[in-house]
């Protein structure tokens, strides 16, 4: 498979009031064809800025202070954020697919001007072939009866069915990559099944490679081949799921995979939370953010900076002296 | 209040709460949401009972109803044996000190503006529970130390803690006055993975340490549920489906709802992923508004015979403590 998207040392921080939040800091990773990856991290790690800073949609006070990201030959952070060519890029060749599909469809327009807005400008389609391929594309995602619902408004709509609908308008001009955010946690269980189940289809049907960025390990663990897992800001272990799950080295890791209760899981297991609180990201250490919570620390770990991402087999990185107190590579390069 | 004879701590018997829907000026009733229909099942003393169901399914209503928030259609909730759903408010306050209630949103619980001590002390004055600012001073140290908090901290406001501790304020009001049956709805779903695990822990050592300490456990994720309950009770759209022992309801799921709300959550390990069998529901859960004939669950079924569409499927028993709401089962 070849590399789709590379992000090389990214860095978005956002000045605020009380001091700098750097709320991505060096975060490597790629992106295969027709691949399906995992970000994982929890509220405030940094798994969803660093998906919009691929986008270039980080506002003020937020800003892209570094790193490059590498698109079909081109890094996109060269480009003005609303010039042409990151317009033709942001929706057209990478698209996303929002948490709250009750506030990322506009409330006064129907949902098929919305969709064929798309079609007609990334595509270049007149409104009636536009209009075609917008019944086409709800009927893909299993909207019933979708010629009549194409003039319905968002709020007609169930929370299930916008997402599908987001779905639809993020699949609409056959990206190379759809970004999903979240996309199934403010929903039903069932729904959630049904609406993962559909987008690895769409993915599949399209070509295209998904992004899940989620805080859920069952459903990385269900649909992703690759995962990141994010803490504060960085990448701190990367791996096939089968290196993640199998293999688990940061205690970050470890201790998420012990903290969370397990459908198959033995009776009376007891879960092992990990104690203290995620960091707050002003004014942080030099050290390894994870420390403070951290039970494998080591008299290295307080003296040393944050230890890169290091290699330990083919694709399965880690950042912890635990495991590289030597070793050290390229992060998660190919 | 009376000794009670057995030993249910509640009994709840063909519970029905309906929403009237009104229309026009005159605020006709033209509809009802049958939000919570007909519903029965027991709480042993000192067991923990998890109901699970998506949104709208009425299991924040049962809870409701139960701590008589709500004033039920009909049916009975005996509380220790005494019929509850039709006390008057006075009545009603010296039960509220007995059963009381965990809230999902820790941000929106707690009143911004109160300090952390007199959040939780809030019931002891209520409920007269103290004699004397002494004893309250004390018994709110107490709460705080119970629930993993400094009493240090009891002048400061809820903005000053973080997610997991205000739950745990949360928790410690819970437990003021004692009471010996609470509600927990959702009360770890607005909180982060590696927090969760903190409260769910929490739960289950106060109950160990807190002899009768009985748990209604309201939450949509099963795996929490399955994790925490002795027994779990599936709702679908008003009704109860299913109701077994935790550990019975991943090994032996019988109703075809469960079985698919089973499949809906994976696992967080992609070698017993591999091996897990997927069952896709169609369509969503219909309107409780107007709901399908029969067994509510057969438009979405694999299962459905045309008999499922002509009445409602009873609650049987099919033993070990096992019931399921099913007639192809």
């Amino acid at each position: 498979m070849t590399e789709l998207l590379k992000v090389n040392k990214l860095a978005t921080y956002f000045n605020t009031e009380s001091g700098l939040v750097k709320a991505v800091d060096g975060v490597s990773y790629y992106i295969d064809e027709q691949e399906i990856v995992g970000i994982v991290g929890e509220s405030g790690c940094g798994k969803s800025v660093s998906q919009l800073s691929v986008m270039q949609l980080i506002r003020p006070p937020g800003k892209i202070a570094g790193g490059e990201v590498i698109f079909e030959g081109r890094n996109l952070l060269r480009y003005e954020p609303n010039g042409p060519e990151m317009r033709t890029v942001r929706g057209g060749k990478i698209a996303m697919i929002f948490q709250e599909p009750m506030t990322s469809l506009n409330p006064v327009l129907t949902i098929g001007y919305q969709l064929t807005e798309m079609l007609v400008l990334h595509l270049k389609m007149d409104d009636k072939s536009a209009r075609e391929r917008a019944i086409e594309l709800l009927g893909l995602v299993g909207i019933p009866s979708a010629t009549n619902r194409l003039d319905d408004y968002p709020h007609q709509f169930s929370g299930g069915m916008r997402q599908r609908v987001m779905i639809a308008m993020g699949l609409s001009c056959n990206p190379r990559i759809l970004i999903a955010d979240e996309p199934t946690t403010a929903l039903d269980v069932t729904t959630q099944a049904q609406l993962l189940e559909l987008m690895k289809n769409m993915v599949e049907q399209f070509r295209a490679s998904l992004v899940i960025v989620t805080h859920n390990l069952g459903v990385v663990a269900r649909y992703a081949q690759r995962i990141y897992i994010m803490y504060a800001g960085r990448i701190v272990e990367s791996g096939t799921t089968k290196d993640i799950f199998g293999k688990p080295m940061h205690p970050y890791t470890i201790g998420l995979l012990k903290c969370i209760p397990r459908l198959d899981e033995e009776e009376g297991r007891k879960l092992v939370p990990i104690e203290g609180l995620p960091p707050n990201l002003i004014g942080m250490p030099n050290t390894c953010a994870f420390l403070p919570r951290c039970d494998q620390k080591m008299e290295i770990c307080h003296n040393q900076p944050w230890p890169s991402l290091a290699q330990i087999e083919k694709e399965h990185y880690v950042a912890c002296y635990v495991h590289n107190k030597e070793k050290t590579g390229e992060p998660a390069a190919k | 209040m009376n000794q009670p004879q057995n030993n249910n701590i509640l009994d709840i018997q063909d519970l029905k709460m309906y929403f009237p829907v009104t229309r026009g000026l005159l605020r006709r009733k033209v509809a009802d949401v049958k939000a919570v229909d007909g519903v029965s099942f027991h709480l042993k003393r000192g067991e923990t009972l998890g109901l699970v169901g998506e949104s709208g399914c009425g299991k924040t209503t049962v809870g409701r109803c139960i701590l008589r928030l709500y004033k039920p259609t009909s049916g009975k909730i005996l509380f220790e044996n005494e019929d509850i759903s039709s006390y008057p408010s006075k009545k009603l306050r010296s039960v509220r000190s007995n059963i009381s209630l965990i809230f999902q949103d820790p941000y929106s619980s707690l009143d911004p503006r109160q300090s952390a001590g007199s959040i939780v002390g809030e019931p002891l004055k209520i409920h007269q529970w103290v004699l004397n600012k002494t004893e309250y001073k004390e018994r709110v140290e107490q709460l705080f130390r119970l629930v993993g908090l400094d009493p240090g901290m009891t002048n400061r406001f809820p903005h000053e803690f973080s997610g997991g501790q205000r739950q745990r304020i949360g928790v410690a009001r819970a437990l003021a006055c004692e009471p010996s049956l609470i509600i927990c709805d959702e009360p770890i779903s607005a909180l982060d993975v590696s927090i969760q695990a903190q409260i769910i822990n929490l739960l289950e050592e106060l109950q160990e340490g807190i002899k009768g300490l009985t748990y209604l456990f309201i939450a949509h994720d099963l795996s929490v549920v399955k994790h925490i309950s002795d027994r779990v009770a599936v709702m679908y759209l008003g009704r109860i489906v299913e109701i077994t022992r935790s550990r019975e309801l991943y090994d032996n799921p019988l109703h075809p709802y469960t079985k698919a709300l089973l499949s809906a959550i994976p696992i967080a390990d992609p070698f017993v992923e591999e091996q897990r069998e997927r069952i896709i529901l169609k369509g969503e859960v219909p309107s409780p508004l107007n709901p399908p004939p029969g067994c509510s669950f057969h438009p979405r079924c694999v299962m459905a015979i045309p008999e499922c569409s002509q009445a409602v499927p009873p609650l049987r028993e099919i033993g070990g403590e096992h019931q399921v709401a099913c007639i192809r089962v």
